[in-house]
């Protein structure tokens, strides 16, 4: 039977790992992702949950024994946010590179210096080019949906790649909001029970993994993992239409969701909980007969360009957000990964929200404004103080 | 187990890449014949793991994962409780005991490794880290490490006209993890494979982490005939550079007492790393030796 629970989003991420009854959890505390794996260590403590849980060092480790252990056929979970994620860097290269279906929580949060432990997404969009798919989820029951879903992604035999799944840190980690806990033996029977077939460390059947990729190979072996991440974009739309007619939610196709943007002229380009604002303001605005769209990117790996450009088709000025700055050009990823896409369209960029800076409604607003306004290609920074 | 005993299975298979003479194979070799076939080992970055797995070739006849340099102990970790989870949940790996054995150079253990390693140590998994130690970063080409022993060698610790050669003494890992307070603590050395391999079985018998430091002559770093790294190993311990012990659940025992030390002479004049070592010098490094083989009891 499924439930209502009032709760924050890292509770959110923990249930859904529950859930999907993983084998093994490997993480290191770090604000403010925290109450993520205190509530999974709850979980095993009070038998909810047979796993095991390794309480490593550091996050280096975290995601090391992750890969050990998914290398040898354990479903796998682990949760960080910001500088644990960096440190995590060369080896997210890795478990994609060995193929290896480990989902992760990141609870977004900027990265030092200065030290700041609240809310952009500089740290994963930083992790863009490691081989990860990466969903940013908008509220908490996207949270806990999407980690459901991201098992049963990842583990597709045609994708076998490792998944983020990303919250804004503080905004949905800390913030409590009904949650739909769907039934235990639902989850169960849809995201199924994982036997790899390429990931065993079996003495009566040895094999070798993650051998020297000699100048011969590794070319292939990467344009394997690009492949894969081709082919996640239909296995992701196929998550979510499965996902909906099993528990009646679904996002957009799986990779965007658009909201008004057939009436629209303007349209605002965002990931995460932001979106959740630009809605509110796009109601307001429709009161007063003005038309703004939203197009919100759920996956921004494999980023999925032929949704995105037919999607703004017919839209004359599309506004880029970004919570991250790509230092010496003066831009945001998002924007950098899009702009070449649409060429023929007038693109703007924002850069908003970096460590925690309040966006608000009124924000919004200006950046809509702007937008019809600016010219192709400019960027502001959205709530800059004088200096 | 005695040499009449010595399994004849071989787990690691010739034809790798590793050098005449490479005492990293040796070593491996040994520890898989007295851990036997049911044995995951888990490669650090390094010469071994770069000799024995140039895709597609494998050297290995059991499973083996390789992930990066730093992390073999964190990797294992999670080898260990995934075996242990899914013989539980799901009944695989059957219900048989499978050892988890890591490999680590002096580099990947001592220095960058080492953080990993005293996590997993400290967290009681069970499982075996073996350190084979060739003093030095062989695989990038003979650079110092943590582990490169007084006034040796090394193309970052060269002999110059002012400072010559290494200017720090070596650490000592297995008294480093003994006081992680680990159930099985051992010295080895590849020129003693009775005393190695019944460690090795020692270590894979006992419940929680167990670890040894092996000693691992190395003909291109040390510069030695290939025709020596068994006469070299023994040299290290008849000399008591390299003392054989183990620390069972905390009891200290000297596991090889030579007769009567033999001078350190013999044991640097055959390796080129030593040979800018003047009479003074040798001198020098004999009084540290006798100092700290006093401190062991030998």
């Amino acid at each position: 039977m499924s439930k209502v629970k009032i709760i924050t989003g890292t509770s959110a991420a923990a249930e859904a790992a529950r859930l999907c009854d993983v084998d093994v959890i490997s993480a290191y505390p770090i604000t403010p992702q925290t109450t993520c794996v205190e509530k999974l260590a709850e979980f095993v403590a009070n038998g909810e949950l047979d796993a095991e849980f390794i309480k490593v060092e550091s996050e280096h480790s975290a995601i090391s024994a992750c890969i050990g252990a998914s290398a040898t056929g354990a479903r796998t979970f682990t949760a960080t946010s910001s500088q644990g994620l960096a440190l995590m860097h060369e080896v997210l290269f890795i478990a994609s590179g060995m193929r290896l279906p480990i989902v992760m929580m990141n609870a977004n949060r900027a990265l030092s210096a200065p030290i700041n432990i609240w809310n952009d997404q500089q740290d994963s969009i930083s992790q863009r080019d490691t081989g990860w798919i990466q969903i940013y989820a908008a509220d908490n029951q996207e949270t806990l949906d999407s980690i459901i879903q991201a098992f049963k992604i990842a583990e597709n035999e045609k994708v076998l790649l490792p998944v983020m799944v990303n919250l804004d840190g503080f905004i949905l980690t800390h913030t409590v909001e009904p949650v739909e806990l769907p039934d235990e033996e639902e989850v169960r029977d849809f995201v199924g029970i994982y036997e790899p077939k390429h990931a065993y460390l079996d003495p009566d059947r040895p094999i070798t993994q993650g051998p020297v990729g000699v100048p011969s190979c590794y070319m292939e072996s990467k344009y394997n993992v690009q492949n894969a991440m081709n082919n996640a974009e239909k296995v992701i739309m196929d998550v979510n239409e499965e996902f909906a007619k099993k528990f009646g939610r679904k996002y957009g196709n799986g990779l965007i969701e658009t909201y008004n943007i057939e009436n629209a002229e303007t349209v605002l380009v965002a990931m995460g909980s932001v979106c959740g604002t630009i809605k509110e303001v796009i109601d307001d605005l429709k009161q007063e007969g003005k038309e703004y769209g939203l197009l919100r990117i759920r996956t921004y790996r494999p980023l999925p360009i032929n949704h995105i450009r037919e999607a703004l088709k017919n839209t004359k000025n599309i506004a880029i957000l970004d919570k991250d700055i790509t230092f010496g050009m003066n831009k945001g990823a998002v924007y950098i990964d899009l702009a070449g896409f649409l060429k023929d369209k007038k693109t703007t960029n924002y850069i908003v929200g970096l460590g925690g800076r309040d966006i608000r409604q009124d924000d919004i607003k200006e950046i809509m404004k702007h937008a019809e306004k600016a010219e192709d290609g400019e960027t502001k920074w959205m709530g800059l103080k004088e200096q | 187990m005695t040499e009449k005993q010595f399994p004849r299975e071989e787990y690691l298979a010739s034809g790798h890449r590793g050098c005449a003479g490479c005492g990293a194979a040796i070593i491996v070799r040994q520890a898989l014949k007295a851990a036997g076939k049911d044995t995951i080992v888990v490669n650090a970055t390094g010469c071994l793991e770069v000799m024995t797995t140039p895709y597609p070739e494998t050297a290995w006849r059991v499973p083996w994962i390789h992930v990066a340099f730093e992390n073999a102990a964190a990797a294992a970790s999670g080898v260990e409780r995934a075996i242990k989870v899914l013989q539980r949940k799901r009944k695989k790996y059957a219900n048989k005991k499978i050892n988890v054995i890591a490999f680590g150079g002096d580099g990947g253990t001592a220095d960058i490794g080492f953080q990993a390693l005293s996590g997993a140590m400290e967290r009681g998994h069970n499982m075996l880290y073996i350190m084979y130690d060739n003093e030095a970063y062989m695989n990038t080409g003979i650079q110092r490490s943590s582990s490169t022993p007084l006034l040796a060698s090394t193309t970052t610790s060269p002999v110059g006209t002012v400072i010559k050669g290494e200017d720090r003494p070596k650490k000592d890992m297995a008294m480093i993890i003994a006081a992680h307070g680990v159930p099985y603590v051992a010295t080895a050395c590849l020129s003693y494979p009775e005393d190695f391999m019944n460690k090795v079985k020692k270590a894979c018998e006992i419940e929680g982490p167990a670890f040894i430091h092996a000693l691992q002559p190395c003909t291109t770093g040390w510069k030695y005939d290939p025709k020596y790294t068994v006469k070299i190993g023994r040299l290290a311990v008849e000399t008591g550079v390299f003392p054989l012990y183990e620390i069972k659940n905390g009891e200290f025992k000297i596991t090889y007492r030579p007769l009567k030390r033999k001078p350190l002479n013999e044991y640097v004049k055959l390796q080129k790393r030593y040979r800018h070592l003047t009479d003074k010098d040798i001198e020098m490094l004999q009084k540290y030796i006798d100092e700290r083989c006093k401190l062991l009891g030998l």
